[in-house]
């Protein structure tokens, strides 16, 4: 007997009979939602991994301690708090001395100077000694090193080496190795000993703390912060974790957002593909709706169409994703190029709920693709639309763009929207927002863009028959031209940001790169002395020598450091390249000039004055703003005089050089190495060209990901083009009979079909590149000052748009020929006379 | 079975089709109804149907008055209670034919065996036994009109609504499915509203109706 309540029979039948005839549309369709899970999902298991590797360091660095408190600046705090939070109850408080240093003069380790029998608990254990090792290791002639640092060393237990640090070089023995810092270049010693080997006598620079049983975090903290001087800072484990997150979150969730907008453009492709899958099923759907499917029934059976189809994507997305993250990993690394991360590849981890996540997108896109689809096909009339088993489309209806101009004005409200913790999340909001708003008008525009061509005095028939066509069924050509007009507009966007930062950076360094040479003092070398300063001054043929010197600066626990550049303000190489207004410091104040990005980070701007966590806490008055790239996190600027003033040091880390006129380049390097030392060891020379040509690298490098992904948005909006017109000219098929019945030659239609592809391709890449423009200035005016803190120049790429365009317009011309020739046979002259 | 009570519909443009028309139909009669191009005849069959409204008027099957039901109930009734025949075949290309006609057994719930094995009985009844896993493309248009019947009338519907069910083919053909036709609806003891524009198809029915402005008028 009947079953009323199940129609899966039906449901079957029909499902099944549908991908049996058309398996190209149903394959084009997952393999749009599988591409687009794929990246989302690979994105985000390399950035997990890359960020759980991150926190194994952090970790084995600072063990088990549940707090720390650790210098503001390079110099270390006065080592005398350690009594003072040492005497707090309920805290056991282990001693740090941190210094970058140089093994035999060429391998970079970070040293670290620990009591040992405190820190046997904080995890910094060396793995053997006896009581002639611990002697040896107490008055600092042997240390302890990570594997990976008796690996890059080329030495093992037992062999002596040359460490070096802070200008100051011993020879000691290896007595061990470090398992617990396996994988980073580290090197351990006596804490007495660093302090006086390498000239930290009274300095510290980490506490560790743990806390006894009952103690919370909240309340030590405030105990600490009590007795904390200005240049120490107490941290968390869990704002450790949001500083090390804050690295890097804004360039992941940059990646996140592209990988979700290569999904959006994936359920744009299904979209067109369920389009016109209804619009071709149209008198099918009427006949089944005669014979007894309820609307909801016909609108149940497109989604689980669209459901089926988003399954089996998402599921071979997710399975791809997985081989795309373990390819980028090994080929990128962790930060996919970005420069965040530095060491080996990190390990894959699989991420099940974030895999659940994915492929539930991935069906939601191609659920959501489908609906418009979905409840047209539960709308069709079916007295009518079984009479007229043809185009339904009215020329006289009006396209109706009201629901775009929504879109558009919400994508304009959005993007005045501040950033959320640090994430341009509205700025996404308005960049789905103009997409969805731009393919809404699409209609509306196809209408406006063809409507002059349709007066123009031309008896040409194809012509005529082309624009008539495009004129008025905008609608159909808008289906076909969703997906690319989404994936060109993306492509668009990130072409325009791309090519803007690129000119801003170039542009930026030419306003830096003053000087003739540059020399950089090698970590642990302990930088340039005074002495060593003034002899490389008086070299023959340098005409001014300005003076850098780097170091971290700490406002923020929750916020990665802030550095600090002391600098030569004065003499021809001295110019800085101000942004915006700036004031005069009156005499006696210290000026300082803080970068774009420390000035939205901290919300700094000229004459605000800023306690530096320097010695002595001193106050500065912020003179103006100017332009960086290279320091995301933020810098300041200070002379270099009063830097010396303020703090006493006065070793520093590069010198930039003018050579006088006619001066040999190379003899003056010659000479500023001797000048150095015997050898000129531990100093890297660099040119401008060389710098220049180095950071564009690295800005290529850094956005090769970004590069892969248009691609990829590209070739998935060109195929879901391609699919899309040759079922639009395959559905056509009764119209070209007619058209031959009625003496149209078959030439006549190849060229009707060759000038519709050509105007299909033309309007698709006006409007994905005038789209691609707009998202590109929210990208430019508020995702990346939101995320990354600097602005830059809108630079427009205009080859690369006139090639975007007149490529769309040959491939969706060329689709069109090549599956019109197909059609255009004796099957044409004979589909007229079809049943459908 | 059918009763059609002071029908009103008028077209956009404001063009009355018919006004106040009555028509009644017993259980296994036959029925045509004829009229010029434009008279309204198919949209008879769709107000009969319920894919259409009257302006005025009530259509009762089986003492049902479609107007009382929503888009669902009167989708269930066509599904239970009526077949169609159309000009054009509508027999869907991607189905075999015996998974065609079975598609009003298979949207009853039906499960999918019973379905086929009715389905495939059916179509031996209309002289394609045997043909049940060849597809639409194979057949001649005689042969997808006999398909056509088998589909209305596999779930035994009470009421067959047929529009010019042989006005794509030729004079024999026509001649041997519309006598195919008569042959299995009286069989099946279901009532049949013809539309056509044919005298001959309107002289296998038992009575002929023509239908004008002013309503239906028994011809002689």
């Amino acid at each position: 007997m009947a079953r009323p309540a199940s129609l899966s029979v039906a449901h079957r039948w029909l499902l099944w009979s549908e991908w049996r005839a058309y398996p190209g549309r149903a394959l084009a369709a997952v393999l749009a939602i599988a591409l687009g899970v794929a990246l989302g999902f690979a994105v985000h298991l390399v950035n997990a991994s890359a960020l759980g590797e991150f926190d194994k360091a952090m970790h084995s660095v600072s063990g088990s301690a549940d707090l720390e408190i650790r210098s503001a600046n390079a110099f270390g705090f006065d080592e005398m708090l350690y009594p003072r939070v040492a005497r707090l109850p309920g805290l056991d408080v282990s001693p740090v001395v941190a210094l970058s240093a140089l093994v035999d003069d060429k391998i970079q380790v970070s040293l670290e100077g620990v009591d040992v029998l405190r820190a046997g608990g904080m995890g910094q254990g060396a793995s053997d000694g006896g009581a002639e090792g611990l002697a040896d290791f107490l008055s600092g002639r042997s240390v302890y090193l990570s594997a990976a640092a008796l690996s890059a060393a080329g030495r093992k237990v037992g062999d002596s080496m040359t460490l070096g640090a802070n200008g100051h070089a011993i020879q000691v023995r290896i007595a061990g190795t470090l398992p617990s810092r396996a994988n980073t270049n580290a090197v351990t010693m006596d804490i007495a000993a660093a302090q006086w080997r390498f000239g930290m006598l009274g300095r510290l620079q980490r506490l560790e703390i743990r806390l006894a049983p009952g103690i919370g975090t909240a309340g030590a903290m405030r105990m600490i912060r009590a007795v904390l001087p200005p240049d120490a800072i107490v941290t968390d484990t869990a704002s450790e974790a949001a500083r090390n997150d804050g690295l890097s979150a804004a360039y992941r969730v940059n990646l996140d957002m592209l990988a979700l907008i290569a999904l959006l453009t994936g359920g744009f492709l299904v979209y067109s593909a369920q389009s016109l899958s209804v619009a071709r099923r149209r008198a099918q759907f009427a006949l089944l709706r005669v014979l007894g499917m309820q609307r909801k029934k016909v609108l149940g059976q497109v989604l689980t169409e669209a459901s089926v189809l988003g399954v089996v994507g998402a599921g071979a997305g997710v399975a791809l994703g997985l081989g795309l993250a373990s390819l980028a990993l090994n080929l990128l690394g962790g930060d996919l190029g970005g420069g965040y991360f530095h060491g080996n590849a990190p390990q894959l981890v699989f991420a099940p709920w974030a895999a659940a996540i994915f492929g539930l997108l991935g069906v939601g896109a191609a659920v959501l693709g489908s609906m418009v689809p979905a409840l047209a096909a539960s709308r069709i009339l079916p007295a009518l639309a079984i009479k007229n088993a043809g185009d339904a489309v009215d020329p006289r209806v009006r396209a109706r763009p009201w629901r775009a101009v929504v879109c558009l004005v919400g994508a304009l409200l959005a993007s005045l929207l501040p950033a959320v913790g640090g994430i341009a999340l509205f700025g996404y909001v308005a960049m789905a927002l103009l997409l969805a708003g731009g393919v809404m008008l699409m209609p509306w525009l196809a209408r406006a863009l063809v409507s002059p061509l349709r007066h123009v005095p031309l008896r040409h028939v194809p012509f005529r028959l082309a624009t008539a066509r495009l004129w008025g069924a905008p609608s159909q050509a808008s289906v076909a031209l969703a997906g690319i007009v989404a994936s060109t507009a993306l492509t668009v966007a990130m072409a325009v940001m791309v090519t803007s930062f690129r000119g801003s950076v170039e542009r930026w360094l030419g306003d830096v790169l003053q000087a003739d040479v540059y020399l950089i003092a090698e970590g642990g070398r302990g930088g340039f002395d005074a002495a060593t300063l003034e002899r490389m001054r008086k070299v023959p043929g340098v005409a001014w020598l300005g003076v850098l010197k780097e170091t971290p600066l700490q406002f923020d626990a929750r916020r990665p450091a802030v550095t600090l550049l002391a600098r030569t303000l004065t003499g021809p190489g001295g110019h800085l390249a101000l942004m915006g207004s700036r004031i005069t410091v009156p005499a006696g104040a210290t000026a300082v000039w803080v970068s774009e990005p420390a000035s939205r980070i901290y919300h700094w701007k000229p004459g605000d004055t800023l306690t530096l966590p320097l010695p002595g806490s001193p106050k500065a008055r912020v003179a103006g703003v100017w332009r960086d790239y290279a320091r995301q996190h933020g810098a300041i600027v200070m002379d270099e005089g009063t830097y010396a003033r303020l703090t006493g040091d006065r070793s520093r880390t590069s010198v930039s050089v003018l050579l006088a006129p006619g001066a040999n380049s190379d003899t003056v390097v010659a000479g500023l190495r001797s000048a150095v030392g015997p050898g000129g060891g531990g100093v890297t020379v660099s040119r401008p060209q060389d710098i220049r040509r180095q950071a564009l690298e690295a800005f290529d490098r850094s956005f090769l990901i970004t590069y892969l992904l248009e691609g990829i948005a590209v070739c998935v909006g060109l195929a879901g083009v391609a699919a899309t017109i040759g079922a639009q000219v395959l559905s056509r098929i009764r119209e070209f009979g007619m058209l031959r019945h009625v003496g149209a030659l078959r030439g006549d239609l190849v060229r009707m079909l060759l000038i519709e592809g050509a105007l299909l391709g033309l309007v698709g890449g006006i409007a994905g590149v005038a789209l691609g423009v707009a998202m590109s200035q929210v990208l430019i005016h508020v995702v990346n000052p939101q995320s990354f803190h600097w602005t830059m120049d809108t630079l427009l790429p205009w080859p690369l748009l006139g090639w975007v365009i007149a490529g769309l317009a040959v491939a969706t011309s060329g689709t069109a020929l090549v599956v019109g020739r197909s059609v255009l046979s004796a099957d044409a002259v004979r589909a007229v006379r079809e049943d459908w | 079975m059918l009763n059609v009570t002071g029908l009103v519909k008028t077209v956009p443009g404001g063009r009355t089709l018919f006004e106040r028309l009555d028509l009644s139909l017993a259980r296994g009669e036959f029925v045509a109804v004829t009229g010029e191009s434009g008279a309204g005849k198919s949209t008879l069959l769709n107000l009969v149907a319920g894919l259409d409204s009257p302006d005025a008027g009530s259509v009762c099957i089986d003492g049902t008055d479609i107007a009382g039901l929503d888009d669902d109930g009167r989708t269930r009734l066509r599904r239970d209670r009526i077949g169609f025949v159309f000009q054009a075949f509508h027999v869907l290309p991607h189905l075999d034919l015996a998974h065609n006609v079975a598609l009003p057994l298979a949207l009853q719930g039906h499960d999918a065996h019973a379905s086929l094995v009715a389905a495939e009985a059916m179509l031996a009844s209309v002289g394609l036994g045997g043909r049940g896993d060849a597809y639409p493309r194979e057949l001649s248009g005689g042969e997808l009109q006999r398909v056509a019947v088998a589909r209305a009338l596999v779930h035994r519907p009470g009421l067959i609504l047929a529009d010019e069910p042989t006005g794509n083919l030729d004079p024999d053909t026509a001649a041997r499915t519309l006598a195919l036709f008569v042959d299995q609806v009286r069989h099946a003891g279901a009532a049949v509203l013809l539309v056509t524009h044919s005298t001959v198809a309107a002289s296998a029915a038992d009575r002929t109706l023509v239908l004008s402005p002013t309503g239906l008028v028994e011809r002689g």
